[in-house]
């Protein structure tokens, strides 16, 4: 055996020529191993959801119909009705979360990237992150105590959903919003500075038009997140047979509370009720892929391409 | 700063006989009415600091009106920081301090009560990177100083500053046609010239330039620096460059800048005649500086 001048590492293996290709399917065959265990688990993955949504679309077709749509429960107690009542809920009920939730929001983003420092800057992102995690009963059970409060026990209100379901989305936006803000390149406040553009200016006039379709994405997943929250509303909003669409008398009905009752509560024919509550279930996950749908749309039209 | 208030009014009113000259005239003429036009900043002693660390030490110069200025040194001499701190961007950076004095047509523009907005309204940046608003239009691009100051301006008047200031610029004869296409369309050459046109457009009195041919091609550079001779006439211009041939090229006075070491506060060697500068310096650092044994 030839002895290099150099010592060679026995860990090197080393061909004798390029093309002998001896040592190279050890390699291949890992690779293909791992391949094959990566897919797999990929597919793991999705089993359970599409799953679910071929069980969903199955067995909540059956419940879909234009008196699905159109009509809301008062007074039925056979067969009949429909969830518009609850389709108008969910709607109102996001609608004014999402109202309370926004401005906050994008606002408190724009403090802690623009203004904030030091340590009251520290704690606020505490708290955001803090405010992230709290279970959505808790958030109910507080919009509760807050409008208890002020107008006597028993109170139930579309608005005190609103305002249980903001606690839970204001962390949501702000945490996404600041993301945002954060890859608006410097240089561009710096081109509105050096103009002789005071700092509010420069972040209303420049840095949320670059970050526009950003926030709107971030705003929309807030939303989708919370569209189908059920305990909150539960506690707040309480059960309704007839329509409501006035968050500020009343109870309101909502899909998620409203498929928890059909199915709690189905009473003397309960194939249809169960139908419905599949029915409702279909109409919130509709909802939520269109949500996302419009949320790709938006970003696609309105992104800056930043070089 | 009471007299710039008045200065400016006046000069409103010259800017209103000014629109009513027939679209398509340029001025060419210097803009001295009133107060306005270039004017010469004095350094005086200044330190700038970033946080603890002694950037740049005991800068004292006078940058005169209608020349170019540059600055020149090796990287990391303090060059840009001294720059920024003329139109009082320095202190965006959080840290940052400044101590000297820094005057504009001999009013402090680092007293207190002066306002700093104001202080960057009158001297203007152009920076190394082109950096074009991504979500307006070319027009609005340039229009930009006049929209995001709080001057309400009517747009017959505003087609007339985005006009003049893209002649001014160079860049009129190429975009004319699709001013309202976005600013980032353009190449790197016409975003550049697209900048020093929105910094034109609210015509300060001085030019601040970072490097601004450094992210160019030697065609576009060419092209930036028959934009600074034509400038001059109306402007105070300042440029910091890393390319000593271009300041020799495109100035009439050049200031040198160097450490001792790294670590080591940048400081002024030496400002003069850029001729003199380059052909017979006084101190050796100079010399050896422009005459390439190190750099």
């Amino acid at each position: 055996m030839e002895s290099a001048s150099v010592p060679q590492s026995p860990a090197l293996e080393r061909p004798s020529s390029l093309l002998a290709g001896g040592t190279g399917w050890r390699r291949r065959a890992k690779d293909r191993t791992m391949t094959v265990l990566i897919a797999g688990a990929f597919a793991l993955a999705m089993i359970p959801l599409i799953s679910l949504v071929y069980e969903v679309t199955k067995r909540g077709l059956p419940g879909l119909s234009l008196a699905f749509f159109t009509e809301d429960a008062r007074g039925v107690v056979g067969e009949g009705g429909g969830a518009a009542h609850a389709i108008v809920g969910t709607l109102v009920i996001t609608g004014v979360a999402a109202a309370i939730s926004v401005p906050i929001g994008i606002m408190g983003a724009i403090y802690l990237n623009e203004y904030g420092e030091g340590r009251l800057r520290r704690a606020l992102t505490f708290f955001v992150d803090v405010m992230t995690g709290i279970p959505s009963i808790v958030a109910g059970l507080f919009a509760y105590a807050l409008f208890e409060l002020f107008l006597g026990p028993g109170i139930r209100l579309g608005v005190m959903g609103s305002v249980a379901l903001s606690v839970l989305m204001i962390p949501i936006v702000i945490r996404s919003a600041e993301e945002v803000l954060k890859i608006v390149p410097n240089h561009l406040r710096e081109a509105a500075y050096a103009l002789g553009t005071p700092k509010w200016k420069t972040i209303v006039k420049v840095v949320l038009p670059t970050a526009f379709a950003g926030l709107v994405t971030g705003v929309m997943i807030a939303v989708a997140r919370i569209v189908g929250e059920t305990a909150p509303l539960l506690v707040t909003t309480g059960v309704v047979d007839s329509m409501n669409s006035d968050p500020f008398h009343g109870r309101m009905q909502n899909l998620a509370v409203y498929a928890y009752n059909e199915y709690r509560s189905p009473g003397v024919f309960k194939q249809a009720a169960y139908d419905k509550a599949w029915a409702a279930a279909l109409t919130l996950i509709a909802i939520v892929m269109l949500l996302n749908i419009a949320a790709r749309l938006v970003y696609r039209r309105y992104k800056t391409e930043i070089r | 700063m009471l007299g710039a208030a008045t200065k400016r009014k006046a000069t409103e009113e010259s800017r209103q006989t000014m629109s009513d000259r027939p679209a398509g005239t340029t001025s060419t003429e210097p803009v001295t009415k009133a107060g306005r036009g270039a004017k010469t900043i004095e350094a005086r002693d200044v330190d700038l600091f970033y946080g603890d660390f002694h950037a740049v030490q005991d800068v004292t110069m006078t940058i005169a009106p209608n020349k170019v200025t540059a600055l020149i040194g090796s990287s990391g001499c303090g060059k840009t920081t001294f720059l920024r701190s003329l139109n009082r961007m320095h202190e965006l950076t959080p840290g940052a301090r400044v101590e000297g004095h820094v005057s504009l047509d001999g009013e402090d523009i680092y007293s207190k009560g002066v306002d700093p907005v104001e202080v960057r309204r009158l001297i203007g940046m152009v920076f190394q990177q082109p950096n074009p608003f991504p979500t307006m239009s070319i027009y609005d691009n340039v229009a930009a100083g006049l929209n995001l100051n709080s001057r309400r301006v009517p747009k017959s008047q505003k087609d007339a500053v985005v006009e003049r200031s893209l002649r001014g610029a160079h860049l009129w004869e190429e975009v004319k046609d699709r001013l309202d296409k976005p600013g980032s369309g353009l190449s790197g050459g016409q975003q550049q010239r697209l900048c020093i046109a929105r910094a034109i457009a609210v015509e300060p009195e001085v030019l601040l330039m970072d490097e601004p041919c450094s992210a160019l091609d030697p065609l576009a550079t060419l092209a930036i620096e028959d934009l600074i001779a034509d400038l001059k006439s109306r402007y105070t211009i300042v440029i910091v460059t890393h390319n000593m041939q271009q300041a020799a090229r495109a100035s009439d006075v050049t200031a040198f800048f160097n450490l001792d070491a790294t670590g080591k506060p940048g400081h002024l060697v030496e400002v003069g005649p850029t001729n003199q500068i380059f052909t017979n310096p006084t101190e050796k650092q100079t010399e050896d500086y422009v005459s390439g044994r190190f750099g």
